[in-house]
């Protein structure tokens, strides 16, 4: 056996050792480790369902956002070739998503269907139809919307433009806004998290300077002393983010059927499907776990590692 | 073997612990070091382990000179030394057999070879038997032999000892100098502070004095010297 090979069996042993040594002394520690879990479930859970309401509220602002369209009304003077012209000029703003051409006609069909029984009676005007052609343009971005519905106001043959002027300014604005507050909520939630977890996870390393004394006296290497208690608060976290999983999963799966059955004929209020939403959720919840678990046994194990 | 060179050491509180040390001790000799409370004697060991680091001059213990050792090979130093205690310093959760695995485990030996070392080891401290306790279940001195035996248990070549019998009735001091008499007999240089002045007076070695940070008496075969 080459030099190497044998390095690459020692490290493999070594590495059981660790991760027998964290399971052990999560038992042994069984009043911390009950301490650091039940600080990483508490937070995770308000984390997760906050990130639920979060995740939710902004699917629906993307919805709602996505629905926004800029209805471009063509002046009755224009003939074929000027709406072309119109049509090429709209093409070269870049925001610009797609463009769909509706006839007048096409208007007032639609606008009967809308009307339903009820709209029978407009029947009478097919013959003298005061709608006008209209093109119906989407933005990349919905936020470009305004910017855009300006341009194309200042176009030639363009009678006016729609698309819910002072109503979508003050919609977007308030969808900021709650992302915005959101996102600073969350990432104040993990800070908190953090914190009370480094401490908890401090508390028992303080308990065990003694043990890590020791092993720097016998000659284990830094890393070699901070390897369980990374694995350690990697189980941690991960222990840590069982519960919320479950809360949150089993929480969301009856209220989706609830308040899905109550908007049923709401058609762009959607909650967010069970599947996948919740595997990505855990999925993060985990991850969350266990990055908070590392750095804060980490983080408390470094101070004991100064030689 | 050990050798200090003008070796000053002041602490941050400014303190001077070490004020112009100079010693050489040769492999295999078994010295006591003695002297007041407070006197340097503490400062003096640790820094033969590089728990403290000289201010000034030159330390080598092993060849390897402490002075420009890097944090990082520290513990790589430190397997050829073994450290001894007054307060035993042993893992009470785990056992006896599992102290002594430890320190082999800690430079990850084959575990064919810690079973083989760690069961000879407990043999010649004569624990042997005790295994499968736990250190709360030891005396005093059976906790003390633990900690030989884990500080011998990779066979360095010095044993640096504080105070080892400090916490002992004189019977179980009397068992536990048997012990650090066979290891020097094998070889290995064995330093030890003490206070116990009946040991130093009936078990002739060197006796190195410090006082006031500087080495007061360095005598072959030396007496105590102090009342105790």
């Amino acid at each position: 056996m080459t030099n190497r090979k044998v390095i690459m069996v020692m490290k493999a042993r070594t590495f059981r050792r660790h991760v027998k040594e964290s399971f052990k002394s999560l038992g042994r520690n069984s009043w911390m480790t009950f301490a650091s879990v039940s600080s990483v479930t508490v937070t995770l859970l308000l984390v997760g369902v906050f990130f639920v309401i979060m995740m939710n509220l902004n699917s629906v602002a993307t919805s709602i956002e996505e629905d926004v369209e800029i209805r471009v009304y063509i002046d009755v003077a224009a003939n074929e070739q000027d709406k072309e012209l119109l049509e090429q000029q709209m093409k070269r703003i870049s925001q610009i998503a797609s463009i769909d051409y509706s006839s007048k006609e096409e208007e007032l069909n639609s606008l009967i269907a809308s009307f339903g029984e009820e709209g029978e009676a407009f029947k009478l005007v097919e013959q003298e139809n005061p709608l006008k052609d209209v093109f119906v343009v989407k933005t990349k971005k919905p936020s470009d919307t305004m910017v855009v519905a300006e341009k194309i106001g200042k176009l030639d043959y363009v009678s006016s433009v729609k698309y819910g002027q002072g109503t979508v300014e003050s919609l977007f604005k308030f969808i900021d806004i709650s992302r915005n507050v959101g996102l600073i909520l969350i990432i104040g939630l993990l800070f908190t998290a953090m914190f009370l977890i480094s401490n908890t996870i401090k508390i028992t390393i303080m308990a065990r300077r003694h043990e890590i004394e020791i092993m720097r006296l016998v000659g284990a290497t830094n890393s070699f002393i901070r390897w369980p208690f990374f694995l350690e608060g990697l189980w941690l976290g991960i222990l840590g983010a069982v519960v919320p999983i479950a809360v949150v999963s089993t929480a969301y799966y009856y209220l989706y059927d609830l308040i899905q059955s109550k908007l049923a004929d709401n058609n762009f209020i959607q909650l967010l499907e069970f599947n996948p939403f919740v595997f990505q959720l855990s999925a993060i919840l985990i991850l969350m776990g266990a990055a908070i678990g590392i750095w804060g046994s980490l983080m408390s194990v470094r101070k004991f590692l100064k030689v | 073997m050990i050798e200090m060179k003008d070796v000053f050491k002041k602490y941050p509180n400014g303190v001077t612990a070490a004020n112009g040390i100079n010693v050489y001790i040769g492999q295999g000799e078994f010295v006591y070091v003695v002297g007041p409370s407070g006197a340097g004697k503490s400062t003096f060991i640790k820094m033969m382990y590089r728990e403290e680091k000289a201010t000034k001059g030159d330390i080598t213990v092993n060849g390897v000179n402490l002075s420009t050792l890097k944090n990082t090979k520290v513990p790589i130093f430190r397997r050829n030394i073994g450290v001894v205690f007054q307060d035993f310093k042993l893992l009470n959760s785990i056992t006896v057999y599992e102290n002594v695995a430890f320190a082999l485990e800690v430079i990850e030996e084959q575990p064919n070879v810690i079973r083989k070392r760690v069961l000879e080891t407990l043999d010649l401290v004569g624990l042997k038997h005790k295994a499968r306790m736990l250190p709360t279940e030891l005396s005093g001195g059976e906790q003390q032999r633990v900690s030989i035996a884990r500080s011998i248990v990779n066979s360095p070549k010095v044993v640096i000892a504080d105070e080892p019998t400090g916490n002992l009735d004189p019977d179980t001091s009397w068992e536990i100098m048997k012990i650090f008499e066979e290891i020097n007999l094998r070889g290995t240089t064995i330093v030890m502070a003490t206070h116990n002045k009946d040991i130093v007076n009936s078990i002739k070695h060197r006796v190195i004095a410090i006082e006031g940070g500087k080495i007061a008496r360095d005598q072959q075969k030396g007496d105590y010297g102090y009342e105790s």
